[in-house]
């Protein structure tokens, strides 16, 4: 960043805003790529993609996406990859397949013992990356064969179905209208759905401001006034519209708070714990953050762990929205999660990505599937488009390193 | 004498920066051409004008080899006339042969079949000019870096070299390699071979250059015939700098207490091979406010034994005592050395120092983070603060602690990390080769924080492959040679010849053999 302090202080001529906006341009691009591709399959779809309808779908159908990204995100700012999720998916569906409908075990009990096996998963494969040092594509790849056929063999070739409710609530339920009945029935619009997502956009608003304060107050790099102001009203604009729309459907799917929750904790962790530092530190340059007295391995163990956990609430999750377990369910997970961090930015060659970054790629990948498929392009041209997208955005960020 | 080279007008621009302004370069045929200025002062730019890595267009002005203006538009341009360039890290693939990195890319071959008894007779051949005796199929990850370099001059020959451009080939390597390295330059020069010798080492330049040329921002500041005239290495100090250099090493009085950090009875065996014992049984200690100087050539087993002191990083079946104030103290993994007050900047700041692609900030605080945390979670306006405080105290230039690190001069990055590890709160500080490939100016600023350490009562050992470094700021030396140590000295009784004695008396019935290297 070539910003110095004088440019750090409120800026008002747009031209400032205008440099500020060229020298962060990755951070913005990806978002603004988003927005375009948005828009574009809002007009081209005649405005079905944003239907509240079809916008539940959009979530609901990329949620266990974006959950892994979180941990893969992780895992590859740790220097790492994990090619097993997708299989984990599928083995962990099973295994609460087996669990509820096979042995009728309480659905909480399951739901606590699928995250856990997910996390002996994450461990068992982190064990041999972290301490015996062989490359994560080789003990993943590895996983990915295992559990694969671990959830064929569970399953014996069957789909195991159907989930109790409360089972698939945690997929297919939604916030229920605890202010139904403050408004006329015509208006059918799931109120508290409403005044959720306005009191999560103020908030984000308010802490956006809290922090800018304080860096203000310890001359701390800051964006330009006028980026700020934008972005903030983009924001709050943005989050009331999408939860405005979703509310006159059938409210905000219970996934997406367990998304937005678990997307605040892990930008939290990433941006503001020793423990993300570390993480970061450890991608960056092992060997000078072992030097540092980094706990180098289990670091990297921990964030197989963490990834494991993920990858089984998302197989839980994903089984809960089919309503079945099969044994094909999870197969090529794998590569729109790592799809998703590549196009957010994450660097290969670890160290660097930001958890935000892994969330809009995921909503990239979902939002051309979700618009091609409503288009009617078939599978074949629509994996090859997803694959020149996610080539584009990486030779995009290459080439303006390179530039800069 | 004829010019064999002579760079006219040279101007390069950056975006935003004039890295050169109208450099004129003239090499003689058969001379040693020294090229010495501070870091950031165009040498290495120049370089690579010259060798085509900036090709004809990106630059002004006209480059004149064997009296015909060149126009090259790569590095096989020049290289096919003779020009040969031999950067500062080397260009070496570790896991092949010397024979096979010596004709990378100029493989002696018919019709892609490599004739394999040709490679080796040639490769030895070459091996023999520039003295050495490893057989052509040794791999490069098993030689010294010393030895390593010479291969680079031996693929440099296979190419019917003609001018030759060494970019700091003796930063890494110790007296006697870079002894034998600059015969081997005179030899050369004695067949016609012209050189190019960018150096800090001013005792070596002195010892081999005919004609010296200073740069300074990017200009020429004058040429120098060493044989017109006697030139002293405070002149040309002079010249690099701009400003007259009183002393190379600032003056201090030491204020010397009781013994603060001991150890004893230290053995390390190398990490592979369990029998090879690379410690042998080393006692040291440092007292309080005292700068404490380990010196001894590459091999010597100096890193090893500060690695392995320092969370047993290096080495296994580790034994041995090490005791701060009195208290002996584990040491057994960084993060307990770390606690317990020690701290060590490595040799090797790039790969082992910093973590390059993050800021400046962030590496501050990397050694030390509860230090800017509560219960894990990061107070970023203390980090900053910090962060800032440090900038000042070491003098980090840079635009703010947001710049990463891979943008800062070596000086300043040797900064970072001295500034990570004084807010470790250590007691004791090993610093190994702390000025390592970084200019004049800011070795005397790193001298002055080291010593302004010591005066805070901090024990601090320094290791260094530069003697009078070592003499001019240390308080007492001991001299390590194959893993123990072999003599001990207050530095002002101590001087080069009597540091090279107490190493040669040892090593003279072993002199020439491979001395154990670092295996990471």
């Amino acid at each position: 960043m070539s910003l110095d302090h004088k440019a750090a202080k409120p800026a008002k001529s747009p031209k400032m805003s205008l440099g500020f906006l060229k020298s962060n341009l990755r951070d913005y691009a990806m978002l603004l790529a988003l927005v375009v591709i948005m828009l574009f399959f809002q007009v081209v779809t005649n405005g079905v993609l944003l239907q509240p309808l079809n916008l539940t779908n959009l979530v609901l159908q990329n949620s266990y996406i974006i959950i892994m990204a979180l941990g893969m995100l992780l895992v590859i700012v740790a220097g790492h990859i994990d090619l097993s999720v997708g299989s984990v998916v599928g083995f962990v569906g099973a295994m609460a397949a087996v669990m509820i409908v096979d042995y009728k075990i309480d659905t909480t009990v399951t739901v606590l013992v699928c995250l856990a096996i997910g996390g002996l998963i994450g461990a068992a494969q982190g064990y041999f990356v972290a301490f015996f040092k062989i490359p994560s594509f080789i003990v993943t790849l590895a996983g990915m064969l295992v559990f694969k056929g671990l959830s064929l063999y569970f399953l014996n070739g069957r789909s195991v179905g159907p989930f109790p409710s409360a089972f698939q609530h945690m997929s297919n339920g939604f916030i229920p209208d605890f202010l139904s009945g403050t408004l006329p029935a015509s208006a059918e619009l799931n109120l508290a759905s409403l005044v959720i997502g306005t009191l999560t956009a103020l908030a984000l608003v308010y802490t956006n401001v809290v922090q800018r304060r304080q860096h203000q107050k310890h001359a701390y790099e800051n964006e330009p006034l006028l980026v700020f102001y934008v972005k903030n009203i983009l924001i709050v604009l943005s989050i009331v519209y999408l939860s405005f729309l979703m509310a006159s459907y059938r409210g905000l799917p219970n996934v997406l708070v367990i998304m937005a929750v678990l997307i605040t904790f892990y930008t939290f962790v990433t941006t503001r714990t020793t423990i993300g530092r570390r993480i970061y530190a450890l991608g960056g340059n092992e060997k000078a953050a072992r030097l540092s007295g980094i706990r180098t391995e289990r670091l990297t163990f921990y964030t197989f762990v963490n990834m494991g956990v993920l990858a089984g609430l998302a197989g839980m999750i994903f089984a809960a929205r089919l309503n079945t377990a099969t044994p094909k369910a999870g197969a090529g997970f794998e590569l729109d999660v790592i799809a998703a961090c590549f196009i957010g930015g994450a660097s290969a060659s670890g160290g660097v990505g930001k958890v935000i970054g892994a969330v809009i790629g995921a909503f990239v990948m979902g939002v051309m599937n979700n618009g091609m498929s409503i288009l009617g392009i078939g599978i074949d041209l629509q994996q090859v488009i997803k694959g020149l997208v996610l080539l584009a955005a990486v030779f995009f960020d290459v080439y303006n390193k390179a530039k800069a | 004498m004829n010019i064999i080279l002579e760079m006219r007008g040279i101007t390069k621009t950056f975006p935003g920066v004039k890295a050169l302004s109208n450099v004129n370069l003239k090499v003689r045929e058969g001379e040693i051409h020294a090229l010495v200025g501070e870091n950031g002062a165009g040498k290495s730019t120049l370089m690579k004008v010259l060798s085509g890595v900036y090709p004809h267009g990106t630059y002004t002005g006209d480059i004149l080899y064997q009296g015909e203006v060149r126009r090259f538009r790569d590095i096989s341009d020049s290289e096919h006339l003779g020009i040969i360039i031999i950067h500062q890290e080397l260009a070496l693939v570790p896991l092949l042969s010397i024979a096979e990195n010596i004709f990378l890319g100029n493989e002696q071959a018919k019709n892609g079949i490599i004739n394999w008894g040709e490679v080796y007779s040639k490769t030895a051949e070459l091996l023999k000019k520039v003295g050495l005796k490893e057989p052509p199929s040794t791999l490069i990850t098993n030689m010294g870096v010393g030895k390593q370099q010479l291969v680079e001059i031996a693929k440099a020959l296979s190419k019917q070299v003609k001018l030759l451009i060494l970019d700091e080939p003796t930063a890494s390597l110790n007296e006697s390699d870079s002894n034998a390295l600059l015969e081997l330059l005179l030899e050369f020069k004695a067949q016609g071979i012209s050189s190019i010798l960018i150096s800090h080492k001013l005792n070596e330049i002195s010892k081999v250059a005919d004609s010296i040329t200073v740069l300074r921002d990017g200009a020429t500041v004058e040429t120098l015939d060493c044989h017109a005239e006697d030139i002293s290495e405070d002149r040309i100090i002079r010249n690099m700098v701009g400003r007259e250099m009183a002393d190379r090493y600032p003056k201090r009085t030491p204020k010397i207490g009781e013994p603060v950090f001991e150890v004893r009875d230290w053995q390390v065996f190398h990490p592979i091979h369990a029998d090879r014992e690379m410690i042998k049984k080393v006692n040291f200690h440092v007292k309080r406010g005292e700068i404490v100087g380990i010196s001894g050539l590459m091999g010597a087993g100096r890193t090893e034994l500060a690695m392995s002191i320092f969370g047993r990083s290096y080495g296994q079946k580790i034994s041995g005592t090490v005791s701060l104030h009195g208290k002996t103290i584990d040491v057994s993994t960084v993060q307990k050395a770390v606690a317990n007050g020690l701290a060590y900047v490595t040799e090797d700041r790039k790969n082992y120092g910093l973590v390059l692609n993050d800021n400046i900030m962030h590496n501050i605080s990397l050694a030390n983070l509860p230090g800017v945390a509560e219960r894990g979670v990061i107070n970023e306006m203390r980090e900053l603060k910090v962060a800032n405080e440090y900038r000042a105290r070491l003098n980090i230039r840079s635009s703010s602690v947001m710049q990463q690190t891979v943008n800062l001069s070596g000086g300043n990055q040797q900064k970072v990390v001295l500034s990570k590890w004084l807010f470790s709160q250590p007691q004791v500080l090993i610093l190994d080769e702390p000025t390592r490939g970084i200019d004049v100016g800011a070795k005397y600023e790193i001298y002055c924080i080291i010593q302004q350490l010591a005066d805070e009562g901090k024990g601090v050992i320094v290791i260094s492959s530069e003697m009078s470094e070592l003499l001019g700021i240390t308080d007492r030396i001991y001299v390590m040679n194959e893993g123990e140590f072999v003599a001990e000295m207050q530095a002002s009784e101590g001087s080069q010849e009597k540091i090279m004695r107490a190493i040669m008396k040892l090593g003279q019935d072993k002199s020439g053999q491979q001395t154990g290297e670092m295996v990471q």
